[in-house]
């Protein structure tokens, strides 16, 4: 059997200390296979965002066990989780590209992380990215001349062009409008399933439920629903929420 | 190798973020140049002046120089027996010896009336003072009594001496209370000590100081055979020589004198201070540059961090931001401060000029400026928390 992407085993998370500690995540179990595409949905507050971070590689864990790509990231050092970083993707919830850059060459700070490769290389592999999300036209641009959705566009491919095992995305839809979200996507679940790579998203936007292979949902630090579901009776369930 | 380097070359990101805000950009070089030219000028002043008072010591043709022990500065030069210098001439290797009178004597300005102290040199037209051939010629001019050379770059408060005998006027004036005619001009150039130089006949020159004890002179001059090893001479001399005289080689002789300015005044401090002040300046705005650079971009630094970019490598764009800048700033500076130069000597007539060890200094100090500043504004980057971008 194939190692899964993710293992969470019995992941807890506080911030603060002493009386104003607060406890964000609780006995969290969460598995997500290769290539599987796993929605988070859940109101605000409830450690979606945390539980993102933490599988990023971006805190430390401090209880429980949390496996990514095969390594157990509980009381790993900044070499390994920074080591890590570079096999994930990340999309945020604004674009966060880089404002100096165009569209080709934020697409290319993504290339550039892989080893080995010629600089003629990585930037046509930028270029094969931009093509794939449909921006070939837009190569020169800057993001401040892109629209919400180019921008978020142009964050995807340069999530993909790291050729990440996982991709993290953070209500990539939030700047959105509907058919832009959509799209966006759509996009973003056929190129991921094409890398073979698995997707865990966060999300508040009820109309793109049906991109997933599996729905959990979030409440109060812990998990409700797991195991795999039919994208139908989901969107059923939590379509109203 | 370098073609390895050229393939596995990256995004100038950098370049990229000090170029696509081109105002700011700008402000930073200027500022970055300002402090430049700053430390160009304070420094050109201080070697200049330094320099400025070696004017008429370079321009003896002499291997090695006799003074008085007593002697502390060209402001200031004591008597020896003329005896010594021809005691000189024992050495075989001694080729020839000029004796030098030299005091500052008063000079009255013709137009105004007002006296100034000028440098007055009193030598025997026949033999050689100057490595400039032309003096020559015109020594021979002072053979008669009451004649002097004047130096047409003295400064202007001796009157305009060197228009009024171009245009054929006979400039007859007052010095030390004795009537002189100017026979000729010569170009010297005012020195730290003197405004202004005058040559003189030996006889001319002990009529006009009738005081000075006979056989007595301020300077000596020693020309060596050819070959001759001039420190080696020197050593010879300090031997055979009664300790009433001091032996120096030409370059001691103006190293003297430039250590006289150096440690008896406050020159050499005030304008240190000014160049470190020009320093001060630079660093506190390559800092506000760069910092300020790192904080409105501390959210896509910690972006490049989330998607796995290592710490130094982001510090590695911080410290080329600050190499650029010193590099471009640089070269404003450079230009600058030639031109300045220019201004200076042609304003001032003190040789400023832009030596390669300065210029190399100015930019290491400039490099130390923007690597300093960037080291301080790294740490401005710790605080990029790639969990906070979610």
């Amino acid at each position: 059997m194939r190692e899964p992407a993710v293992e969470v085993q019995q992941l807890g998370h506080s911030f603060g200390r002493g009386a104003t500690e607060v406890e964000v995540l609780r006995e969290v179990n969460l598995r997500i296979e290769p290539g599987e595409v796993v929605l988070l949905t859940g109101p605000s507050g409830c450690g979606k965002t945390t539980l993102l971070t933490l599988v990023g590689a971006l805190r430390q864990v401090q209880q429980g066990s949390l496996r990514v790509l095969g390594k157990q990231l509980h009381g790993a050092d900044r070499a390994t989780r920074q080591g890590l970083r570079r096999r994930i993707g990340m999309i945020f919830q604004g674009h966060n590209l880089l404002r100096c850059l165009s569209a080709e060459q934020n697409v290319q700070m993504g290339a550039d992380l892989l080893h080995g490769l010629g600089y003629r290389s990585r930037r046509d592999r930028a270029r094969q990215w931009l093509r794939a999300v449909g921006l070939a036209d837009q190569l020169n641009q800057l993001p401040h001349d892109l629209s919400g959705g180019q921008k978020q566009r142009v964050a995807i491919a340069r999530a993909l062009a790291a050729e990440p095992q996982l991709l993290l995305a953070d209500e990539p839809t939030a700047a959105l409008d509907s058919r832009t979200g959509r799209e966006v996507v759509e996009l973003l679940q056929r190129l991921a399933k094409e890398q073979g790579c698995a997707v865990l998203m966060v999300t508040h936007d009820p109309r793109i439920l049906d991109v997933a292979d599996r729905l959990v949902r979030m409440e109060d630090g812990r998990l409700l629903a797991g195991g795999p579901s039919d994208p139908e009776t989901a969107v059923i369930a939590y379509g109203g929420s | 190798m370098l073609a390895r380097l050229w393939r596995g070359r990256r995004i100038p990101l950098a370049w990229l973020l000090l170029t696509r805000q081109p105002v700011r950009l700008a402000v930073a070089l200027a500022g970055i140049a300002f402090a430049g030219i700053l430390m160009f000028m304070q420094l050109g002043f201080r070697d200049g002046l330094f320099e400025a008072s070696i004017t008429v010591h370079k321009q003896f043709d002499a291997d090695l120089v006799l003074i008085s022990p007593r002697t502390m500065s060209s402001i200031g030069m004591a008597a020896f027996p003329r005896r010594r210098l021809v005691q000189a001439m024992a050495d075989p290797a001694v080729r020839g010896i000029t004796p030098v009178h030299w005091n500052l004597l008063l000079w009255r300005n013709p137009d105004t009336r007002s006296t100034r102290s000028i440098l007055t040199l009193g030598f025997e037209p026949g033999d050689p003072l100057f490595l400039d051939p032309a003096l020559t010629e015109k020594a021979r001019l002072l053979t008669e009594k009451g004649r002097v050379l004047f130096d047409e770059q003295s400064r202007q408060e001796f009157g305009p001496i060197a228009e009024r005998f171009r245009a054929g006027e006979v400039v007859e004036t007052e010095l030390a209370g004795s009537r002189v005619r100017v026979v000729g001009l010569v170009a010297m150039g005012p020195s730290f000590g003197a405004d202004g130089n005058l040559l003189t006949s030996r006889e001319t020159f002990l009529s006009l100081m009738p005081q000075t004890p006979p056989g007595s002179i301020e300077l000596g001059l020693i020309r060596l055979v050819p070959g001759a090893d001039p420190e080696a001479v020197a050593e010879r001399l300090r031997r055979l020589l009664p300790p009433d005289v001091t032996v120096f080689t030409k370059a001691a002789f103006e190293e003297f004198e430039k250590t006289y300015w150096r440690t008896s005044t406050a020159i050499g401090f005030i304008f240190t201070l000014g160049a470190a002040m020009g320093f001060v300046v630079g660093c506190v705005i390559v800092y506000q540059i760069l910092y300020s650079d790192v904080s409105d971009h501390l959210a896509e630094y910690a972006t490049l961090m989330a998607m796995g970019y290592p710490l130094p490598r982001l510090l590695g764009v911080v410290a080329r931001e600050g190499l650029l800048l010193a590099v471009l700033g640089y070269v404003p500076a450079y230009l600058a401060g030639q031109g300045l130069y220019a201004l200076v000597r042609s304003g001032t007539r003190l040789p400023v000029f832009m030596d390669p060890q300065r210029a190399w200094l100015v930019f290491g100090m400039i490099l130390a400026m923007g690597m300093g500043s960037a080291a301080l504004a790294m740490r401005r980057l710790a605080d990029a928390d790639p969990a906070e971008i979610f």
